[in-house]
């Protein structure tokens, strides 16, 4: 069994009484431990369908099952407890708090899991050293570079061990060099047996990634932009070993 | 999310924005400090109103005095016999429940005392046992009380009030040395009375307070070489003699003649009117044995007066009870309208740390996104803000617990006059609890508000 499961998922929203369906029946199977991308043209649905995935937002209609469990009626209370302990997020503009230190922030999960003082310090710090950022840890968000705060997310986006990480555009606010250390630091993640999906709409982006899934006009498109399949994605990753 | 992170988050907040919440806490600092000053204030009051209520005798203390008939008794009239000395002498006897009965005999009109070329009229002048003395609270400072003896050999001898002395003699204020006219003579209408005996002065600690200050700023004066701070002419400054204005127990007290009930009655009285041969009192001064059991003094009084009133109830019974009760009337009205006031300034503050928390919330939107994203439920996010605001008004609180301290003083120093402020514990604690209530309540809205942030829409805002 796939670890998401949608069947027939429509996200519908209605403006000024216009329907507009952001999704629009979509069935989709992420096995455990892929790594893939969702790129398509922004106003496309990719955000809309993340959300649901996330389990940030319901679906209009449809199901979802996320590793064995159907979200799409769950309440916004249970939706935060799944948020919490199988999904971490990793944003373009790293969404950390600016007045916690390092540390403080990648603890922010294990406090809603009620975990206590000590193991969480030391769970951050072990998380820390995964995204190789051992040295700053009591500077605040607003002291780091750019690629700095993304590892101090992704660490964060870890700490629980979650099951699937999502990155919304994660490499699109770092310059070309810092967003390919990030996407090598993916790569690893998802060779560590991690489900990764990238969210962007950037083809050289969803290049690193054995699948890709397009979206256009709220449905996954049968095949995939053939700019994309043209690509060698050897170059994109060379010189951002680990 | 534990509570213990909860208040610690909440301590940061408020550290971050020091200002501000110095700004929001002023309100319940204002609120907690003013309801416990007032709070000060009345049950200082409160004090001094029982200490009045104390320097007349208290509540064990009560008078029968002559009264109209009843309606259907008014065909009686000529057989009334009114209050007299034969009440009392069968009050001593037959009413347990009564420790003492002091007979009085008011002169009245009030006859014109006169000495040192000056002239007096008081309206407590008159003919007394010498256990009015005790029955009275009053105590004799210079001299002695008249005696039995005295009475029963109907001197001439008088017993003052200071209040009388400084309007004959002179007050120190205006002498400088007390006088003390202990072996004076004095007339009252016209007879001519020695003095024996002056009590001492009765004041209340408001009126010891204005007095040393006076003193004190008398003193000042001389120091500095002014020799005469009077304004303008010696005048009176209209009713109630000395010019502290107003009626009180004390100033009561101190304007008292007392004369032996029988000098009373045979040179003042008997000459003057056309009453009959048996001594007519005005009132009795009744003290009973305990004040629980002031309905059953009653009653055996009424029966025995029934008895040598021959069934014609031409007396009537005042005990302080009325008083006592104005008193409780007057300080809960007192604690009300201070409470109301204490009370809407701390909703004030209320309101002021809910407009708080509101612009708090708008300004931390995303923070509120990301808790969510990574997990933060409606309700962590709700403790959160409740516990915030919680916190502010906690410190607020005790904030305001160390300046009622000081605005005391500052009430105390700019109304000297007033009765000394009495903080209790009860008043602290109400005032702390309530601020912490109303932190609470503050918190509620902007914290449900917070709750219920749409996650996506949070993450996205600006």
């Amino acid at each position: 069994m796939a670890l998401l499961e949608l069947r027939n998922v429509s996200k519908i929203y209605h403006l000024g009484g216009e329907e507009i369906r952001a999704l629009d029946d979509v069935s989709l199977d992420i096995g455990a431990g892929e790594f893939c991308s969702i790129i398509g043209p922004s106003g496309s649905g990719k955000s809309t369908l993340m959300h649901i995935l996330g389990c940030l937002d319901s679906p209009s209609r449809g199901t979802i099952q996320l590793d064995g469990t159907e979200i799409q009626r769950a309440s916004t209370r249970e939706l935060a407890q799944i948020r919490n302990r199988k999904i971490g997020f990793v944003f373009q503009f790293f969404n950390l708090l600016p007045k916690l230190n390092v540390v403080q922030n990648v603890e922010l999960p294990m406090i809603y899991a009620g975990i206590g003082g000590r193991e969480r310090r030391e769970r951050a710090l072990k998380a820390l050293e995964q995204v190789e950022l051992t040295n700053r840890l009591k500077n605040r968000p607003s002291q780091l570079s750019g690629g700095q705060q993304q590892r101090v997310a992704i660490a964060r986006a870890l700490v629980n061990d979650p099951k699937i990480i999502f990155a919304d555009e994660p490499t699109g606010n770092l310059d070309t060099h810092t967003g390919e250390v990030i996407l090598a630091l993916f790569r690893r993640l998802s060779h560590e047996g991690r489900t990764v999906i990238l969210v962007t709409h950037n083809p050289e982006i969803a290049a690193v990634t054995p699948r890709r899934i397009e979206i256009r006009n709220g449905k996954i498109a049968d095949k995939v932009d053939d700019r994309l399949a043209g690509l060698d994605r050897t170059p994109l990753l060379s010189g951002a070993g680990h | 999310m534990s509570l213990w992170n909860a208040v610690i988050v909440g301590l940061k907040e408020i550290w971050a924005h020091k200002f501000r919440s110095l700004l929001t806490m002023l309100g319940i600092i204002l609120g907690v400090s003013s309801l416990i000053a007032m709070s000060a204030l009345v049950t200082g009051m409160e004090k001094g109103a029982k200490e009045s209520l104390i320097a007349v005798g208290g509540l064990q203390k009560m008078r029968v005095e002559a009264a109209p008939l009843p309606v259907d008794q008014r065909h009686l009239r000529d057989f009334a016999t009114g209050v007299t000395l034969r009440d009392v002498y069968a009050l001593q006897r037959s009413a347990p429940e009564i420790l003492e009965v002091s007979p009085q005999m008011r002169l009245d009109p009030q006859p014109t005392l006169a000495a040192n070329g000056k002239t007096y009229r008081t309206w407590m002048i008159s003919g007394v046992w010498p256990v009015q003395l005790e029955m009275m609270e009053h105590t004799v400072e210079h001299g002695r009380m008249f005696t039995a003896l005295d009475n029963e050999l109907a001197r001439n001898v008088c017993v003052i009030g200071d209040g009388v002395r400084d309007a004959l003699w002179g007050s120190p204020e205006e002498t400088g040395e007390p006088v003390i006219p202990i072996g004076r003579e004095m007339t009252i209408s016209g007879y001519p009375f020695t003095v024996v005996g002056m009590f001492q002065h009765y004041e209340s600690e408001q009126e010891r307070k204005t007095r040393e200050l006076a003193e004190a700023e008398a003193a000042r004066l001389k120091a500095a070489g002014v020799t005469n701070s009077a304004t303008g002419p010696k005048r009176s400054r209209g009713w109630g003699g000395s010019g502290r204005g107003g009626w009180s127990p004390f100033r009561m007290k101190n304007s008292t003649v007392y004369l032996p009930l029988n000098t009373a009655w045979l040179k003042l009285k008997a000459g003057l009117t056309n009453s009959p041969a048996e001594p007519k009192l005005s009132d009795m001064e009744i003290k009973v044995r305990d004040v629980g059991q002031l309905d059953l003094a009653m009653t055996q009084i009424r029966n025995v007066l029934m008895v040598t009133h021959r069934g014609i109830e031409d007396f009537s019974f005042r005990t302080q009870e009325d008083w006592a009760e104005q008193i409780g009337t007057f300080i809960s009205n007192a604690r009300l309208s201070g409470g109301i006031i204490a009370g809407i300034s701390l909703l004030v503050g209320g309101i002021g740390i809910m407009n708080i928390m509101l612009a708090s919330i708008s300004e931390r939107i995303r923070e509120i996104g990301i808790r969510k994203a990574v997990g933060a439920g409606g309700l962590d996010i709700f403790t959160q803000i409740v516990v915030e605001s919680t916190v502010i008004a906690v410190v607020g609180g005790l904030a305001g617990l160390a300046t009622s301290i000081g605005l005391i003083r500052v009430i105390t120093y700019v109304t000297p006059t007033d009765n000394a402020p009495i903080v209790t514990f009860t008043s602290m604690l109400l005032a702390f609890g309530a601020s912490v209530l109303i932190g609470v309540l503050a918190g509620l809205f902007p914290a449900i508000k917070a709750a219920r942030m749409n996650v996506i829409q949070s993450l996205r805002y600006d």
